[in-house]
């Protein structure tokens, strides 16, 4: 065997902790190490080229690159040692940056450390066997899962570039929280307006299967061949039948029904269609308020109705598709107000969130867009915006700043100057974080143009006084304390993920961070990949994102599956489990334990029961290879003489 | 060439490459300053460590033996982490009986965003082991 060995200085990244001629030297010593060299840039092209180089002139069939995480040039290098001929999984990484340099101060320990998993990589490609990739079929539909402007926009893209697409949305209609806005930053459009024609096309498109008011069940297989089981969740109303002309909502005697979609701003009917531009402008029955469902008794909506559309009897449904892709678009979700008992915990009602201020400017909001607040429907003349509600506070959970606040504060404020023109509105901010193109010229227009008054400092408490609410808080930049009787106080509460966020990343396999964000394959280079393959981010449900950011990764998240789908087949990942058939004794503990469902029985012609594994279905955990208990099954590239070689490598020396 | 003399002890980490490798990773990126003693195996996920492997490291050489998987739910195979649990937990009751301490084993679930927490694992760990000292009696050579 002629193993390689290269140890990158990673300019002084890891040139700067350890001393990689040392390491070279001590490497050049182990068994079967034939070359080992120390180079600038090892991932640089001249770098590569060394590698190739050095496989044809000294003839190696191994090589081991020492250098960064894995999880970022494993890749990189296999390429390079294919390209020389290798196969390659004749190839290992040793982590010398992020495992070394970068988090020991000692130069001589570091060296040694280094010195000693590059023996690890050493041992273990000496173990590696050649693998061999095959290829299967893609299904080429690609599923978008939340319907707000991040997933619409991929269902767009990824329609108009021929592909199927399936759109599942939780709520009755598509539009997400952009639905809900009045206007847009900085440009201050009317935002249904934008949006509205873009969900038209949503539901006018013949390659665009849409489920509303559904819910991904379950989800199984893999890229290329995912199978969906989606909840239609149910209405009551047969929607073939529903022509959305709002009889019903107009009859129905509940009136104190709760409207999610004007998030509790005033109340709605039980059976109710969220907005006027829904997509799609069906009625639905919220069972907990409807009469029918609560009493046992009224039925005046299904009299009324002239379609005969109304079903009392109606059930969820489960549809299964198959399915190629995934573009995950479920968005964000917002701080209750009741976590701030200073500000009163949600028991004043003129008291009141960002959005739930944004539906009262709205003119298909519930006060026909004129300014009224929410106690006694007057109109407010002082209004106070109090930004980072919960964001940035450690002691909330939430210490990230949730990104577009400042700049919905500063549109707030300037909307309600042109609806009372008599008013003064008040913004308390900790910093202004308006980095956009033409958002700092918008925050400052809101001062200069508008007249709102920035006040630097945080509220500490508010309270009632007669009708107005006093918020009490600190003026930082003149030192003093400032009181401020309003009649209306708007808190931009913070972003947090979405409900059920969690319990949906298990479902698709995907990491999410402490805060229920999921997380990209790579913040800087991969920004819209997950680490499973096949599954892509869009909008929110990643992190705080404005409008432009979520339809720009919702583009880039279709030009993703786009070029996934290019290719009829895809290449599978041969690190798989594969069975030893003389050495299996039958016992099938790898089938009941294999997550995936990717083991099953086969008889021999012998007659020999065997375990056989499903190659495209093995995901390539490796929970079989440590339940057998013969080491009949073994996961390729991990297998028990591979990692025993690593852990003698460190253990016996 | 092994550990440091006097200063290391030998330490043998199972890592999962979803989660905890990356989450060392992680840490690296944002020069989380660790004790040096930790060797890290990588391997597609905690539910490969057969609890073999670990009695293996602490026979052979090792002081002591970190598993680090994702968080129960979020693992990258469904619930490999899940077997992962059981099987370690059964291994840290069992090795007593073969007179290791069980403290020189360790089981625990650091995300791919949690640098921190790795880096406070690892301290507290290789502490925890200093504290106990070296498992295997000094070779002739050594030190």
């Amino acid at each position: 065997m002629r193993v390689g060995v290269f140890i990158c200085h990673c300019g002084n990244n890891i040139a700067g902790t350890v001393d990689v001629a040392r390491v070279a030297a001590e490497t050049r010593k182990l068994p079967g190490v034939v070359y080992a060299t120390n180079y600038m840039y090892t991932c640089s092209e001249p770098g590569q080229e060394e590698i190739k180089q050095a496989i044809q002139k000294e003839n190696l069939d191994r090589v081991v690159v020492a250098a960064c995480s894995p999880r970022m040039h494993e890749n990189t290098f296999r390429k390079t040692v294919e390209k020389a001929g290798l196969n390659r999984y004749f190839f290992e990484m040793a982590n010398i940056r992020e495992h070394i340099s970068w988090i020991g101060e000692d130069k001589e320990l570091n060296t040694n450390k280094a010195i000693e998993a590059v023996k690890m990589a050493v041992a273990k490609v000496m173990n590696d066997k050649p693998l061999y990739s095959s290829s299967f079929k893609v299904n080429k539909r690609v599923m978008v899962i939340g319907g707000g402007v991040a997933g619409m926009q991929a269902a767009l893209d990824c329609a108009d570039g021929g592909l199927d697409v399936v759109l599942v949305e939780k709520s009755p209609s598509i539009g997400g929280m952009m639905a809900r806005l009045d206007k847009t930053f900085p440009t201050i459009d009317c935002s249904i307006c934008i949006l509205g024609p873009k969900m038209v096309d949503v539901a006018q498109h013949e390659k665009i299967k849409l489920y509303a008011y559904s819910e991904i069940e379950e989800i199984k297989g893999y890229v290329g061949n995912y199978q969906v089981k989606i909840r239609k969740k149910a209405t009551y109303v047969d929607w073939t039948k529903c022509t959305g002309c709002g009889a019903c909502m107009e009859k129905c005697p509940t009136r104190n029904a709760y409207d999610h979609f004007n998030f509790g701003v005033a109340p709605t009917r039980a059976i109710n269609i969220p907005f006027p531009q829904a997509i799609p402008k069906k009625a639905k029955i919220d069972p907990t308020f409807c009469r029918q469902f609560t009493k046992g008794k009224c039925g005046v909506c299904a009299k009324i109705c002239p379609t005969g559309a109304i079903n009392y009897e109606m059930e969820d449904e489960i549809v299964t598709e198959d399915i190629g892709a995934i573009v995950v678009a479920t968005g964000y979700g917002l701080f209750d107000l009741d976590k701030f008992p200073e500000y009163g915990a949600g028991r004043y009602p003129d008291v009141i969130t960002g959005i739930q201020y944004e539906r009262i400017l709205n003119a298909s909001g519930p006060t026909s867009g004129h300014i009224l607040r929410p106690s006694d429907q007057t109109e407010p003349k002082t209004v106070v915006f109090v930004s980072c509600a919960g964001s940035r506070d450690k002691s909330l959970g939430v210490p990230y700043c949730s990104n577009f606040c400042c700049m919905y504060i500063a549109k707030q404020a300037i909307l309600t100057k042109d609806h009372v023109p008599d008013s003064q509105s008040y913004v308390f901010y900790m910093d202004i974080r308006s980095p956009g193109k033409g958002y700092d010229e918008f925050t400052r227009r809101a001062q200069e143009d508008y007249g709102v008054k920035y006040i630097r400092g945080r509220v500490s408490r508010i309270y009632p006084k007669g009708k107005k609410m006093v918020v009490r808080g600190a003026d930082t930049l003149l030192g003093t304390q400032v009181e401020i009787e309003a009649d209306l106080v708007v808190l931009a509460t913070a972003v947090i993920s979405a409900p059920g966020a969690a319990n949906m990343a298990e479902k698709l396999h995907i990491s999410y961070d402490t805060f229920g964000f999921y997380v990209e394959s790579h913040p800087k280079l991969r920004p819209v990949e997950t680490n499973t393959s096949g599954v892509f981010l869009a909008g929110a449900c990643q992190g705080p994102k404005d409008i432009p950011a979520s339809v720009g990764q919702g583009s880039a998240a279709a030009s993703k599956v786009l070029s996934l789908f290019s290719k009829d087949m895809l290449e599978s990942d041969p690190a798989i489990a594969q069975v030893n058939i003389n050495a299996c004794v039958g016992c099938l503990k790898c089938v009941k334990t294999c997550p995936f469902q990717a083991i099953k029985e086969e008889v021999l012609r012998s007659g020999k029961k065997v375990a056989k594994v499903i190659e495209t279905v093995c995901a390539g955990c490796g929970v079989c290879t440590s339940t057998c208990p013969c080491g009949a099954i073994q996961l390729q590239h991990f297998t028990d003489n591979q990692l025993l070689a690593e852990v003698n490598a460190i253990c016996q020396s | 060439m092994s550990v440091v003399a006097e200063k290391e002890l030998r330490v043998v980490g199972f890592l999962c490459n979803w989660c905890s490798y990356g989450g060392a990773d992680t840490a690296g990126v944002a020069r989380f300053k660790q004790p040096t003693d930790l060797r890290i195996i990588r391997v597609p996920c905690s539910g490969r460590v057969d609890p073999l492997f670990v009695v293996k490291a602490l026979l052979t050489g090792a002081d002591g033996v970190l598993v680090s998987g994702c968080h129960p739910r979020d693992c990258h195979y469904t619930d490999g982490n899940f077997y992962a649990r059981r099987r370690l937990e059964m291994l840290k009751r069992l090795l007593p009986f073969i007179g290791i301490d069980e403290r020189r084993f360790h089981y625990t679930w650091v995300s791919a965003s949690e640098g921190q927490k790795w880096q406070q694992v690892v301290a507290g760990f290789t502490n925890r082991l200093h504290q106990l000292g070296p498992l295997h009696a000094k070779k002739e050579n050594e030190g």
